[in-house]
């Protein structure tokens, strides 16, 4: 039942090997554009290796968007800030002189930022969309972008344009380790990210599959009426659900924190591409959302090998088009859930 | 929205067309050294009012596709940008693209591309709006956004044809020349600003058109019910799409216009942010309402004007951030209170408070 809901209705088989023939094909021909550069399979692995470490931040961000789409059914545009509050915020504890212990501060930092970030996305939804609560879609994605925007520029207000640093999670500063395993490289942070990936995972189908507020949770998603009639409190549920991706992509943020520098307009590239995963994904399934950031960030990477270091972006918001074009189910979903979209 | 018992569209008319002839006027002759700013305290320039006419065709365009097709592009600067980079490349870039330079001198050279360009950006969201606007819901505001940021990333990066060097990267292209009819150069600026409230009160008269046409009253039908719609035999993917091309192509020519204007174009004009500038202008000033249009686009730059010269007065060392801010805050607030934007909600109040009966 839980798997039914979480990866949404099962397609046949003839549609799944068209989007594997397809996923395949781009392979090919990115690999033959790269023959041009005279990579070899190591360097394609290590392409691959270092873009999924990309895509599992995309996938957590994605998995935000799902959270709040199914629950709310609102395209939760907002989503970005609180990627880029999460390391803005452990940066800033982080930067303070107590505790004494690096480790502890870094941990305490962390877990104070998420919480803070988690507490924020609650509060933002209670003064903005629970009152827009009976507005049209429209209304309520647009209320999403203005909180984007006045997040974005409130961080701007009071951390000013300069990159925050975030140490490495494994030696608490700026070095991070990089581990060999058979020719390709694999930086410590890199194991942090796919771990907290796949935490977050688990954590998930514990919540939605063990837990009364999970479940509750879910069947707000299914039928909110019906829920309601059954004595769930949706509205407080769609908060929570809010707050929990806000929480989502705090961690994101967090965990990439040490492989970029944040700055307070980070949000939006990350935003838009866990975006692009979750419309990959189909937008109802989580599953689905985090094959798709997976999936993008390793693509991505690839296409930025073989081509120029400017067009690397550009590949997301291709993908984004053609799915959209050719195949808006992505990898799960089914005709009426596309068509409540 | 003007319906019997309240000429709206006449009254719009009636005081916009004197008060754009008086305000040209005024800065063409400048009578007894009165101007503008003068007039205004500084606040508003002729600058000011060339670019609230340009925006104002682009947001009657995005009005009909978000106020009345129910669909929002987050896209939209990136037709506008289209239009604006297909005209500096057409003209400045002539020789490196083969055009004789007969042809690339003639007067009317510009305007030719002008009207192309915006056939061909219309064209192009038309056809991506076909496929899109067959599923129900927000997949064109995925769309738009996608494509947005893929028509700035090909811009920024010389469409991926560093040789040529067409767009000119991020730095852009400069030395657009001024649009000229025949023998008269439409320069200084209030020559210009005629030109684009010609082209701006075009765009009202043609989008009041089109909301009393079949597709206007095709599109009511959709806003009331979808279902409804279609089963009474309405197309509903087909006229979303015709009304996103038609959008698309009136930013591409406002686009046109802002190149000739500024002789500079650059891709951070084009950006995501300026897309959704658009959508804050459109809904500040009504998006149901084609004459929300320039207020929302006057509104939107006035604060902006505001904010940028007033409010170090207030917050000391205050920078771009407060704008940023600011704009989120306008966009929520208006979205949450006053959702209809200024023109159709004021216009609310007026009828009630000529006791005719409120729609």
């Amino acid at each position: 039942m839980i798997r039914e809901w979480v990866g949404g209705e099962r397609i046949p088989f003839a549609r799944r090997w068209g989007i594997a023939i397809a996923v395949l094909g781009l392979m090919i021909a990115l690999i033959l554009l790269g023959q041009g550069h005279g990579f070899g399979a190591l360097e394609y692995l290590q392409f691959i290796l270092d873009g999924l470490r990309g895509g599992s931040i995309y996938a957590l961000v994605a998995l935000g968007f799902v959270l709040v789409y199914r629950v709310m059914g609102v395209i939760n545009f907002a989503q970005g800030a609180f990627v880029m509050l999460g390391p803005m915020l452990t940066a800033f504890f982080y930067e303070q002189k107590w505790p004494p212990a690096p480790g502890l501060r870094l941990a305490l930092a962390a877990l104070l930022a998420v919480g803070i970030v988690g507490a924020l996305g609650m509060i933002i939804e209670r003064l903005t969309l629970y009152p827009a609560r009976r507005a049209s879609p429209l209304t309520r994605i647009i209320i999403t972008v203005g909180v984007y925007l006045s997040l974005q520029g409130a961080a701007l207000l009071l951390w000013g344009p300069y990159a925050k640093v975030l140490p490495s999670f494994t030696t608490l500063s700026l070095s991070d380790p990089t581990y060999r395993f058979a020719g390709v490289r694999v930086k410590a942070q890199s194991l942090w990210i796919a771990g907290t990936l796949i935490a977050a995972l688990l954590a998930l189908g514990l919540f939605f599959g063990r837990t009364t507020v999970g479940k509750a949770m879910r069947a707000c998603a299914v039928n909110r009426l019906a829920a309601r009639l059954m004595g769930i409190p949706v509205d407080t549920m769609s908060t929570l659900a809010f707050g929990m991706a806000a929480a989502l992509g705090a961690i994101a943020g967090i965990v990439l924190g040490p492989v970029t520098r944040a700055t307070y307009d980070m949000g939006l590239e990350l935003g838009l591409k866990g975006f692009v995963a979750a419309i990959m994904g189909g937008l109802v399934s989580f599953p689905g959302a985090v094959l798709g950031g997976l999936l993008l960030g390793a693509l991505e990477n690839l296409w930025a090998g073989v081509t120029v270091a400017g067009f690397k972006d550009l590949f997301a918001f291709v993908i984004l088009i053609l799915v959209l074009l050719l195949h808006p189910r992505g990898f799960a979903g089914t005709e009426a859930e596309v068509e409540r979209a | 929205m003007g319906r019997a018992g309240f000429p709206a569209n006449a009254i719009g008319f009636a005081i916009g067309l004197p008060l754009i002839l008086a305000i040209g006027g005024l800065e063409a002759f400048r009578p007894m050294g009165l101007s503008l700013p003068a007039l205004t305290g500084g606040l508003l320039t002729l600058d000011t009012m060339i670019r609230v006419g340009l925006f104002t065709i682009v947001l009657v365009g995005l009005n009909l596709l978000m106020g009345y097709a129910g669909q929002v592009s987050l896209g939209q600067a990136a037709f506008y940008g289209m239009g604006a980079f297909f005209s500096a490349i057409m003209t400045v870039r002539a020789r490196t693209l083969g055009i004789p330079p007969a042809l690339a001198e003639a007067w009317w050279w510009p305007w030719l591309v002008m009207l192309t360009g915006a056939f061909l950006v219309g064209l192009t969201a038309y056809g991506i709006g076909r496929p899109i606007l067959r599923l129900r819901g927000h997949y064109l505001a995925m769309a738009t956004l996608g494509l947005g940021i893929v028509v700035y990333i090909l811009l920024r990066e010389n469409l991926g044809l560093p040789h040529l060097n067409l767009t000119g990267g991020f730095d852009g292209i400069q030395g657009i020349p001024r649009l000229r009819l025949g023998g008269l150069l439409l320069w200084p600026a209030w020559r210009y600003y005629f030109l684009v409230w010609l082209f701006a009160f075009g765009a009202i008269a043609l989008g009041l058109r089109v909301v009393r046409s079949r597709v206007g009253r095709a599109l009511r039908a959709i806003h009331g019910s979808e279902m409804a719609a279609e089963s009474v035999g309405v197309e509903v993917s087909y006229y979303k799409a015709q009304v996103f091309g038609l959008s698309a192509a009136m930013a591409a020519l406002a686009g046109s216009l802002y190149a000739h204007f500024q002789t500079t174009v650059i891709p951070a004009t084009f950006g995501f942010g300026s897309s959704l500038e658009l959508v804050v202008m459109s809904a500040v000033g009504g998006m149901a309402s084609i004459w929300g249009a320039p207020f929302g686009a006057l509104t939107v730059l006035l604060v902006q004007e505001v904010l940028r010269t007033q409010l170090h007065r207030v917050i000391p060392n205050a920078q771009g951030e407060f704008e940023a801010i600011a704009f989120g805050v306008i966009l929520v607030l208006i979205m949450l209170f006053l959702p209809e934007g200024l023109t159709t909600g004021g216009l609310r109040w007026l009828r009630s408070r000529m006791g005719l009966r409120p729609r």
